[in-house]
């Protein structure tokens, strides 16, 4: 039955309608989002990503003796203006604590985190569903802590840490201020759990970049989820389903795409059936989401909160937000999502189908972005939701992750629009900015992409297809106008694409008659 | 009263990564019960009406801008690293780490 894949060895899973006529799913998602201050959350640093290791790194990051602490009042306001943004309460008082445990990637061994007092609590995000129905997340908590350093596993696989013989660590990350927001158990979503465990981050990601509180990157681990898991038996009376207790759960970390986070919720709900309908039960662990295979490996055995003895962090004293700094925050709240979509599908004129999909594909912001950099809505709904998606689709890659951007979308429509390239021509200058050529327009220069409207050349072609093609051209005269189609594809094949095929159309027809 | 079990002893020392010996588990479990022994002892002043102090000072807020301020050179922060590779801290391979 195991069979190894990429290393691993792949466990059995059941098929997927198949887990939902014994089970019943019930999900928890933890997201931790980084934060775009400038500086590191408990000491001055930078937080610029892609630095060479180890140049952003002080005394207090580093935990080194005697160092002591100081928040970074931008990265409470910021974790203020979330909670306030996830509708939740905002503690009037609140402090740090340490998570302690013994691992490198924390040099203080210890990590500064809140424990039981976070600073935003008892919230709700409503998350639009594919089909037009809304889902009410319930928010537990949003609370701050701090990002740990990164590692690299050297010997065996790299990055990996099965066969590792050392590991070596850039502190860079150690100390960047997060905000971890955890749900209350997601349930009642049945056969779509995937679905809403996306949709819900997608929603999020939306609205943490309305805030600006984050750079939302998902591809740079700027928000990284934590996807907890359990089935439960599925009751015949739907109305009893919650009575029924909640199963042994599992947590898969660092699912760190909204693909992934679907598949993730996906392939766990199999395996977890499958060892249920084995008669074993399901080991409280961590998991592994490997992207390649599309499958989750077991991690360690959980350990208990007590195992990392919080206890208040003595060198900082505790956060106490006035009420009216509180409403100030709350001034600056960007308008909530449901509100934010129908302006722009009003702006945007699409009919709710379109926009749909659009929320579908996760494209809202990229299509909000292309239209800010001159993009025509019409254009960037077609390239976004079109060509691109059919691209990343086929590599498994998220479309705001691929490597197009909406500066270059925008860019490429108005090569079309202003009638330099037609539908054609632009495809091949995105596959040329897709293999990092450059721009559309500096693609479009050096592939010498350009629509002929000089009516000589064109005309000529025209006069030479209905030549060759006297059947055909008779049947145009006799007013089978469809039949100019076939017309239309050899003059464009004559003028090695590079023609207006609406020009070339009314030409045929004008030279024959028909128009 | 708070005994602690030599089997609590035991699963400290593990979190703490501390190789304790058989004799060493047996000293310490005695001699942590009459530390938590006396520090139980203050539960028996602090009555309901005293909140428990986790800060002595009773400030709030003490913030700094987010402004950057210079880091440490690679060089200075490897200098104590005992041991470094490729510009990052060179550690030995985590046995039971996710």
């Amino acid at each position: 039955m195991s069979t190894a894949t990429n290393g691993h060895v792949a466990e059995p899973v059941v098929d997927y309608a198949e887990v939902l006529k014994t089970y019943d799913p019930v999900m928890g998602l933890e997201v931790h989002v980084e934060l775009n201050t400038a500086t590191k959350m408990f000491c001055g640093c930078a937080t610029g990503f892609g630095e060479a290791p180890n140049t952003q790194t002080c005394p207090v990051c580093l935990g080194l003796p005697g160092a002591l602490p100081v928040v970074n009042v931008a990265a409470v306001d910021s974790a203020i203006r979330i909670g306030l943004a996830l509708n939740c309460e905002i503690a009037s008082w609140c402090r740090f604590a340490r998570k302690n445990y013994f691992y490198p990637d924390m040099p203080k061994n210890f990590q500064t985190s809140q424990y039981d007092e976070p600073i935003a609590y008892n919230g709700y995000l409503d998350v639009e569903m594919p089909d037009g129905s809304t889902y009410r997340v319930e928010i537990e908590r949003a609370h701050m802590e701090e990002d740990t350093g990164k590692s690299l596993h050297i010997g065996g696989a790299t990055g990996r840490i099965h066969g590792a013989d050392h590991s070596l660590v850039d502190y860079n990350r150690a100390g960047i201020p997060l905000v971890e927001i955890v749900t209350r158990p997601l349930v009642g979503a049945g056969a779509h759990a995937p679905e809403v465990a996306k949709a819900y981050v997608a929603t999020l990601r939306d609205l943490l970049k309305a805030l600006r509180v984050s750079d939302v990157r998902m591809e740079q681990g700027s928000i990284r989820c934590d996807v907890n898991l359990s089935l439960r038996a599925r009751s015949q009376d739907p109305a009893a389903q919650n009575d029924v207790p909640l199963g042994t759960r599992t947590e898969t970390k660092n699912v760190n795409s909204l693909r992934s986070v679907e598949r993730a919720v996906r392939y766990e709900m199999t395996r977890h059936a499958a060892v249920l309908n084995g008669g074993a039960s399901i080991l409280q662990e961590t998991r592994h989401w490997h992207e390649d295979t599309g499958v989750t490996t077991s991690g360690r055995v959980k350990s208990d909160a007590d195992d990392y003895r919080y206890f208040p962090e003595p060198d900082l004293v505790p956060v106490a937000p006035t009420r009216e700094h509180v409403e100030e925050l709350r001034a600056t709240m960007p308008e909530p999502p449901a509100e934010r979509r129908r302006r722009l599908q009003g702006d945007w004129g699409y009919s709710d189908l379109e926009m749909r999909d659009v929320m579908n594909a996760g494209a809202v912001l990229l299509i909000e972005e292309t239209v800010a950099a001159g993009g025509t809505p019409v254009g960037a709904r077609k390239w976004w939701l079109g060509e691109i998606a059919r691209r990343a689709s086929a590599q498994a890659r998220d479309l705001a992750d691929f490597g197009v951007t909406a500066a270059d979308v925008a860019e490429l429509d108005g090569l079309v629009t202003s009638g330099r390239l037609n539908d054609s021509m632009a495809r091949q200058v995105l596959d040329g900015v897709l293999a990092s050529e450059g721009s559309p327009v500096a693609v479009a220069d050096a592939r010498g992409l350009r629509l002929v409207k000089d009516d000589g050349a064109l005309s000529d072609a025209v006069d030479a297809v209905i030549a060759a093609n006297p059947a055909v051209a008779d049947k145009v005269r006799e007013g089978k106008v469809a039949a100019a189609g076939a017309l239309i594809g050899q003059v464009m094949k004559e003028m090695k694409g590079q023609a207006d095929a609406a020009r070339a159309r009314e030409l045929i027809l004008e030279k024959l008659g028909a128009a | 009263m708070s005994a602690i079990s030599r089997d609590d002893v035991a699963h400290l020392a593990m979190l703490a990564r501390i190789d304790l010996s058989d004799a060493e588990l047996d000293k310490m479990s005695g001699e942590l019960a009459i530390i938590l022994e006396s520090v139980a002892r203050v539960s028996e002043v602090a009555t309901d009406d005293v909140p428990p102090t986790s800060h002595p000072l009773p400030m709030t807020n003490v913030n700094r801008p987010d402004v950057v301020r210079p880091s440490l050179t690679a060089e200075a922060v490897l200098a104590a690293a005992p041991a470094s590779e490729q510009q990052r801290f060179s550690v030995p391979r985590i046995l039971d780490g996710d």
